[in-house]
């Protein structure tokens, strides 16, 4: 944030206008990187400093029907009952199974399996929190420390997903789609419920503040 | 919060290094994406991840994940293409080309939430690391 580096004031920073968790612009376009990379390097030549440099070059905007949010219409069945949330995120987590292996392929790569923990076994533990009976925790982690890297894992996997679906979703819409049409993302808040009315202070921390987003909270706050 | 950081004691000094000319320097990468290799440690709560993770600069992009607490940036970026939080690969084209000198050995990550003060010590621990490994510069990368 450009604020925050102006009041560090290190000697050298380039300030660039990009959604936060991607300081070099845009995925997969290697020249747009480069450039970006380039500029911030060029700094080490500057012959006085503190210097906090501007970088003008914006990432192309997303297409209309992104913004529009129809970007990921995923289809679930839904002859699981709906009160059944771990049910459903069990459901949900094998209807995505064919679109996350073509994501694992065409990247070559995956971002999930830190916690060691299977998609299947995720929901498990994730229902066993909501039905009041939660699981052993993690080897050498706390109850929230054990959710916290669940979920990330189990969010991850929807987002790798959604992002190989038709179209190339948005950042944003693959956002809006998992925290309003997904079970998981209902499973997520029902947690977030639980963990912050917890005894058990690693999980007031989880739910309190590093499982649904700030601005997801503040949507859910204005309807 | 902002505000105070300029009355900061020690924090007032703004010490200004001529690096040798870029097409020389070997740079490192230090981000607070909270990356590391799959089978790391993941990183813990924020106000303890004082810790870092080193990244050796032959990890296959496979190995590389995310474990930051924070869930108020976007992860589908680095999930597509970790080079838009974490520029290896364009670091090791600019060293090709010879626009820099070389690329580290090692590069490190932080989850980047504690507090200043707990973080010097890890700081001061990793510039000598860095020195060890002939880093002339570092590319910070916050996410």
């Amino acid at each position: 944030m450009r604020e925050h580096t102006a009041a560090i004031n290190p000697p050298r920073a380039l300030w660039v206008p990009y959604i936060l968790g991607r300081p070099f612009g845009v995925p997969n376009d290697a020249a747009f990187q480069r450039r970006v990379l380039l500029a911030v390097l060029r700094l080490l030549e500057v012959p006085a400093g503190p210097v906090l440099a501007d970088y003008p070059e914006d990432a192309p905007p997303p297409a209309a029907d992104e913004i529009d949010g129809v970007a990921c219409p995923v289809s679930f069945d839904h002859a699981v009952d709906e009160r059944d949330l771990g049910a459903l995120l069990a459901r949900e987590i094998e209807e995505l199974a064919p679109w996350h292996d073509l994501a694992v392929q065409r990247r070559g790569r995956t971002t999930t399996g830190v916690s060691g923990v299977a998609q299947g076994e995720a929901a498990r533990i994730i229902a066993s929190c909501l039905n009041g009976a939660p699981a052993s925790n993690l080897a050498g982690m706390s109850a929230g420390e054990t959710l916290k890297i669940v979920c990330d894992d189990l969010r991850a996997y929807y987002y790798e997903a959604a992002a190989a679906r038709p179209g190339a979703p948005s950042a944003s819409a693959i956002q809006r789609w998992f925290w309003n049409d997904t079970a998981a993302g209902r499973a997520f808040l029902a947690l977030q419920k639980v963990c912050i009315a917890s005894n058990d202070k690693s999980l007031q921390v989880f739910g309190g503040n590093t499982l649904v987003p700030r601005a997801i909270m503040h949507t859910l706050a204005e309807r | 919060m902002l505000d105070k950081i300029k009355d900061l004691a020690g924090f007032n000094d703004r010490p200004w290094v001529k690096p040798p000319p870029l097409a020389q320097c070997r740079i490192a990468i230090v981000t607070t994406a909270g990356l590391h290799r799959k089978g790391d440690r993941p990183f813990g709560p924020s106000a303890t991840a004082t810790d870092y993770r080193v990244i050796p600069g032959d990890t296959p992009a496979a190995d590389l994940v995310m474990s930051h607490q924070s869930v108020n940036f976007d992860r589908t970026g680095f999930q597509e293409d970790y080079n838009v939080a974490f520029p290896i690969d364009r670091l090791r084209e600019l060293a090709r080309g010879k626009t820099i000198g070389s690329v580290a050995d090692y590069h490190y990550s932080f989850m980047g939430a504690a507090t200043i003060r707990k973080l010097e010590p890890k700081a001061r621990e990793l510039a000598g690391l860095l020195k060890q490994d002939r880093v002339d510069a570092v590319l910070l990368t916050p996410v």
